[in-house]
């Protein structure tokens, strides 16, 4: 297949999933969340680079423990995981600056979907499905328990097995976006779809929908613009979300 | 159905959070069919009592529903702001998606206007609502499922003082209408007067337990708010 289709698939195909998953992280007010975790990744990402593993991994390891370890302490101390989140977030990212190699520092910061082979298709596709069918069958108690943790927690539902179900998948689509925008923008793909959604949605379906059609939208056209202009397509795909969060200001409900 | 069966049973119930106790040694009846208040001042445990009738909080004691209870539960604070992007109807399909059941628990709390439900209900964001449509949008939320029993902390919280007596008089028929038992949390000794046939101070310490006219004497009173005044008082808690 094309490189450049390939890019344009990889790219959509993470901008719709981030979209949706980051629906309902805004949604919780875990926009900050998202956006620290998905500095963590870069440790990972360096040690990955270093041993010439597939970087998706090594920053998804690092996430997972990133995500296991605010999930414990949550429950154990009563730090909160804004708190936390910070507290790994700059650890984590002075790390990562120490330990990747000079010359992958850019990308890894800022991504680089040029380099993505037909290969990462597989991991890709069935991943983002995956997640999103995964939040839609999870998004009752999601949302029951931003509005009320105790209604939720009475009706029988187990709060802390959803929430931590729900970091897994912000964990794995931060490790696929890395890709797309690098680990210090792929904060922006999952809050700024879902911020443009809510200003345009009085309900819950049209949001998340929206919020994953926002999310595609940018990768695509970012990726379009970058290519045409021979510009890094993470900045690029970052700002075209800017816009479109712009954009629905004017026909906010 | 037996009228005056024991739909609950607690006996020495005592909660503790980090070594501090919360609830101590409370034992008390509901009977099927009862409008049963919780008073005390604040802190003094009461959400707590309701989070440990549900089994949301590890507890010393027993607490034992009769077997096959359905019980709603409706807390008193819900975050929802102005912008939450959920619409009444997608609340209430959380529960069921059959419109007739939904629409049935709306004329059960009031709500009987087709073109208002249609128009200024079901596809409003459920974070316009003003506070007392809001509750009763819980209410019937809550007797979807037809439960047997709900807990209801703070009816009255945020709502107009008018329509206070509104959401009381709703319960109250509710509970003639679906032979439903309430478990309510006050402030308001007014309403647990008027519409509790039991009544359960605390403040810690079970302080008193039985039918509000007896029970709410004086030094109940006294022991629960503290001094002589009957209606605020400030109180300093142990934190």
């Amino acid at each position: 297949m094309d490189q450049f289709l390939t890019q344009i698939i990889i790219g959509t195909a993470i901008g719709v999933g981030a979209g949706y998953i980051g629906s309902f992280m805004v949604l919780r007010r875990m926009s900050l969340v998202g956006d620290a975790l998905s500095h963590v990744a870069l440790p990972g990402l360096a040690l990955a680079l270093l041993y010439h593993v597939n970087p998706f991994f090594g920053a998804f390891a690092a996430l997972m423990i990133a995500v296991i370890g605010i999930w414990a302490l949550e429950r154990e101390t009563s730090l909160s995981s804004e708190t936390l989140v910070g507290i790994f977030f700059t650890t984590a990212l002075a790390l990562g600056i120490l330990l990747t190699p000079q010359p992958e520092l850019l990308e890894a910061l800022f991504g680089d979907i040029s380099k993505v082979a037909v290969s990462d298709l597989y991991l890709t596709l069935p991943l983002v499905a995956a997640m999103i069918i995964i939040v839609r069958a999870i998004s009752r108690p999601l949302t029951l328990s931003t509005i009320s943790k105790e209604l939720t927690q009475s009706m029988g539902i187990r709060i802390n097995v959803i929430n931590f179900v729900f970091l897994l998948l912000v964990a794995l689509i931060v490790a696929l976006g890395i890709k797309v925008t690098g680990t210090l923008l792929m904060g922006a793909l999952v809050i700024i779809p879902a911020a443009a959604a809510k200003n345009i949605s009085l309900d819950l379906s049209r949001y998340t929908f929206l919020s994953a059609f926002f999310g595609g939208l940018a990768g695509l056209i970012g990726i379009l613009i970058a290519y045409g202009y021979n510009l890094t397509p993470g900045p690029i795909v970052v700002l075209t979300g800017g816009v479109i969060f712009l954009a629905s200001l004017a026909f906010k409900r | 159905m037996a009228e005056s069966g024991a739909i609950l049973t607690v006996d020495n119930l005592g909660v503790k959070f980090d070594g501090q106790e919360i609830l101590r040694d409370l034992s008390f009846t509901v009977s099927r069919g009862d409008v049963f208040a919780i008073v005390g001042p604040n802190g003094a445990g009461k959400t707590v009592l309701f989070r440990a009738l549900l089994g949301l909080v590890a507890h010393s004691g027993t607490v034992r529903w009769e077997s096959k209870v359905a019980i709603s539960y409706i807390p008193q604070r819900f975050s929802i702001d102005k912008d939450f992007p959920l619409t009444v109807k997608e609340f209430m399909e959380f529960k069921t998606g059959d419109r007739k059941l939904i629409m049935a628990a709306l004329h059960s709390v009031g709500i009987t206007d087709e073109h208002h439900i249609n128009h200024h209900i079901l596809n409003q964001r459920i974070g316009w609502l003003s506070g007392g449509q809001l509750q009763r949008v819980f209410i019937a939320w809550a007797i979807l499922d037809n439960p047997h029993v709900i807990l209801f902390d703070e009816p009255t919280a945020g709502i107009d003082i008018g329509g206070e007596e509104t959401i009381y008089n709703l319960i109250k028929k509710l509970r003639d209408e679906k032979e439903l038992t309430i478990l309510f949390i006050s402030h308001d000794l007014n309403m647990v007067y008027k519409y509790a046939n039991n009544v359960l101070c605390l403040n810690k310490d079970m302080i008193c337990y039985g039918a509000p006219a007896d029970a709410l004497d004086p030094a109940a009173l006294k022991a629960l708010y503290g001094g002589e005044a009957t209606f605020y008082t400030h109180h300093h808690h142990k934190k």
